[in-house]
């Protein structure tokens, strides 16, 4: 995997080449999942706001680009390691958005059976081995999968997402000396918005081209325009390419994210200009506009589109809306995988031993 | 005395040591531009500026470590880290290097640094976002622990704590911060190493510290005007070291105790009370030293999960009806 020459700035309105990356008929696959996500997610903030989504939640707004082509480039078979903002990945990874929305109304048909919420969300069959609250925790689980995948002399690759924060956490630092040292087959990918919470790239990091951190571990590298998802999907089967023949590589998509940290987050640190400019970049209307223009798509698919996201989206939220909330007798189904003598199932007003069992008898 | 949250003491505090001390300053992650995750630290970065108010990468055992050894050169460091959850990334940085310096070189170099950090879940935060794992610390010798549970003791021990010269961790609370109550004007350090009876009784000892001794107060109220039973509640304020006296004193009173934590029981802060009590007043006790904790599972997320898994105040309530029931069939 080459480095490029030179590195795509943020907040550039992608440039239409010549030779379209995809055919018409995947580009706008791609589109759809776009506007679906995008959709999904400001459902996910309005039901927030009432109350009927709770913790944190964090959105993919803005970075829909980014997420709908790493993940039409990564196999079936392949697995997937994320952070807490992946809403967007599990729908685009082909689960049910029913059953994504349910998890974040905290209901036993959701994706984790309600037990993880917006941050980890995890789906055996569709190999999305999680969402991880903890910053950067997911980076050396990723990296051991491929330990796995290579003890067993097996073809998958592990794709390993995460902020451009996370690049800061030892782990990181870790994981890919790990993965480099031992040829794992792994792609990091550093989703790069610009911020962790408020903190800027860089404010946090010495080396604010983060695809060159890599290099400390002579693994190739390269960063790409995340706003444009023909870029991203080029660049990310490239990288796959590499990971699968053995080689870890690193790939940093550089977007934006249009809201706060998280839905409750007014991002007051940011000026207006900074915000203009990523409302400039959106990279859904961005797409629109290159697929108009290459005569792909015009307004009546566009308003079809819109229409049929629209009523996927409002479906997911009525599935949710159904789903039964956990019984509160399961409290205890989920602490071991094998049962184990004298676990405790005890609730919080409950005492240890029957009352007056070590007082002798009653009077 | 002013009417203040605790949030507004904790900031308060922090700003007014900042002022007394140049030797003090503030460090960790998001607390400056972003003006803390829960602002804490809100308009100390425009007051100090980045000398005093240092935002740091997400990087929790490098900034803890580095104001470990900003500390030992005589350094006042108050480090935030984000949530307790996160500090187990600085764990080792905490326990191997922060509790064990002044000892392993034989008393030759401080530590004298102040990590404030909350606890708390009952948010649906999740499994990793809302544990109180404060024990960890107080575990270790070295450590100095304290959990203020009102404004009053978020200035006190937060004064106590920064002018320590030892490592002082300040176990906040999410459920707190936007709690009210009366704040002395005068600065009166808090006695690390001190419980309070923040509540007379005659009747029955209830222990507690951070939230838990809100909900102990609340509890009391309850019983005395649902019950009249007359509790005494008594805040242990300081994990580590642990005030053992007063609580012996209260339970050889009251002739019972219950302890509410919002940790889990097992190996728990509740478990060092109740074995105590069981060594200091073992023969003025009339009922088994009872405890309140928390579920011992990973916090589900889903609401009615979460709120079976967490202690309430009606968990209390009854704990302390059923040690008393127990009492009276003894007597
Ligand atoms: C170890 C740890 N420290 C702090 C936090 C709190 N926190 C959650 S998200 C976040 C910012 C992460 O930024 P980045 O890695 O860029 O990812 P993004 O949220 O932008 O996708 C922080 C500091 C955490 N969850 N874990």
């Amino acid at each position: 995997m080459p480095s490029p020459a030179g590195a795509p700035t943020r907040g550039g309105a992608p440039a239409t080449g010549p030779d379209p990356v995809l055919d018409d008929e995947p580009a706008l696959r791609l589109y759809r999942q776009m506007v679906l996500i995008r959709r999904f997610e400001e459902r996910a903030a309005r039901a927030y706001t009432e109350a009927k989504v709770g913790g944190y939640c964090h959105l993919n707004l803005g970075e829909e680009a980014t997420v709908v082509a790493l993940m039409a480039a990564l196999d079936r078979t392949d697995y997937l390691f994320t952070n807490y903002r992946e809403h967007g990945y599990a729908i685009a990874r082909g689960i049910d958005p029913g059953r994504v929305m349910a998890e974040l109304y905290g209901r036993t048909d959701g994706v984790s059976r309600g037990w993880g919420g917006s941050m980890h969300l995890f789906d055996v069959e569709s190999r999305l081995m999680g969402g991880y609250g903890i910053v950067g925790g997911q980076i050396p689980l990723a990296t051991g999968a491929a330990l796995a995948i290579d003890y067993r002399d097996d073809d998958q690759v592990v794709m390993c997402l995460m902020g451009d924060g996370a690049t800061n956490i030892g782990a990181f630092h870790e994981s890919l000396n790990l993965a480099a040292l031992w040829n794992l087959p792994i792609v990091y990918v550093v989703v790069n918005n610009g911020r962790g919470m408020g903190t800027s790239v860089e404010q946090a990091s010495a080396e604010p081209e983060l695809f060159r951190r890599a290099s400390s571990y002579r693994m190739p590298s390269s960063r790409v325009d995340g706003n444009d998802p023909e870029a991203v999907y080029e660049a990310a089967i490239e990288a796959i390419g590499t990971a699968r023949s053995g080689q870890p590589c690193l790939l940093e998509t550089v977007s934006g994210r249009l809201k706060g940290h998280s839905v409750v987050d007014p991002a007051k640190y940011r000026d207006r200009a900074e915000t203009e400019a990523l409302m400039a970049a959106d990279p859904v209307a961005a797409f629109a506009a290159r697929l108009r223009e290459r005569g792909v798509l015009g307004d009546a698919l566009s308003a079809e589109i819109d229409s049929e996201v629209t009523t996927v989206v409002e479906a997911a939220a009525a599935f949710a809306e159904a789903s039964p909330l956990p019984d509160v007798a399961t409290l205890f189904d989920h602490t071991y995988a094998t049962p184990v003598r004298n676990d405790s199932r005890r609730l919080p007003g409950q005492p240890l031993f029957p009352i007056g069992a070590s007082m002798g008898a009653p009077a | 005395m002013t009417l203040i949250s605790y949030r507004q003491a904790l900031h308060d505090t922090l700003r007014s040591e900042m002022h007394r001390d140049d030797r003090v300053f503030l460090i960790g992650e998001e607390i400056g531009l972003f003006e803390g995750s829960y602002k804490i630290t809100a308009g100390l970065l425009a007051e100090f500026g980045p000398r005093r108010v240092r935002d740091t990468p997400i990087a929790e055992e490098g900034f803890t470590g580095a104001a470990i050894g900003a500390a030992m050169l005589g350094l006042r460091p108050v480090v935030e880290i984000m949530t307790i959850n996160f500090s187990l990334l600085a764990l080792d940085q905490i326990v191997n290097h922060a509790a064990k310096i002044y000892g392993m070189f034989g008393g030759q170099a401080r530590v004298p640094m102040v990590i404030r950090t909350p606890g708390g879940g009952g948010q649906q935060l999740g499994a990793t976002h809302s544990q109180n794992i404060e024990l960890y610390y107080a575990f270790v010798p070295g450590m100095k622990v304290v959990a203020p549970s009102t404004p009053a003791d978020a200035k006190a021990l937060m004064l106590a704590a920064v002018r320590d010269d030892d490592p002082v961790l300040v176990l906040e609370n999410l459920a707190l911060y936007n709690t009210k109550g009366e704040v002395p004007d005068e600065d009166l350090p808090a006695d690390i190493g001190t419980a309070a009876v923040t509540r007379e009784g005659a009747d029955i000892t209830v222990v507690a510290y951070s939230r838990m001794a809100a909900v102990a107060l609340r509890a009391a109220e309850e019983l005395a005007a649902t019950d009249g039973i007359d509790v005494e509640v008594v805040d242990l304020r300081s994990l580590r070291p642990l005030d053992r006296e007063t609580v012996i004193a209260s339970v050889r009173k009251t002739n019972c105790a219950v302890v509410l934590e919002d940790d889990w029981l097992t190996y728990g802060i509740g478990a060092e009370v109740a074995a105590s009590i069981s060594d200091g007043a073992f023969d003025w006790l009339d009922a088994p030293v009872r405890r309140v904790a928390m579920a011992e599972v990973p916090l589900p997320y889903s609401k009615p999960l979460e709120t079976a898994a967490l202690p309430s105040t009606d968990d209390a309530i009854t704990a302390i009806r059923q040690t008393l029931d127990a009492v009276a069939r003894r007597r």
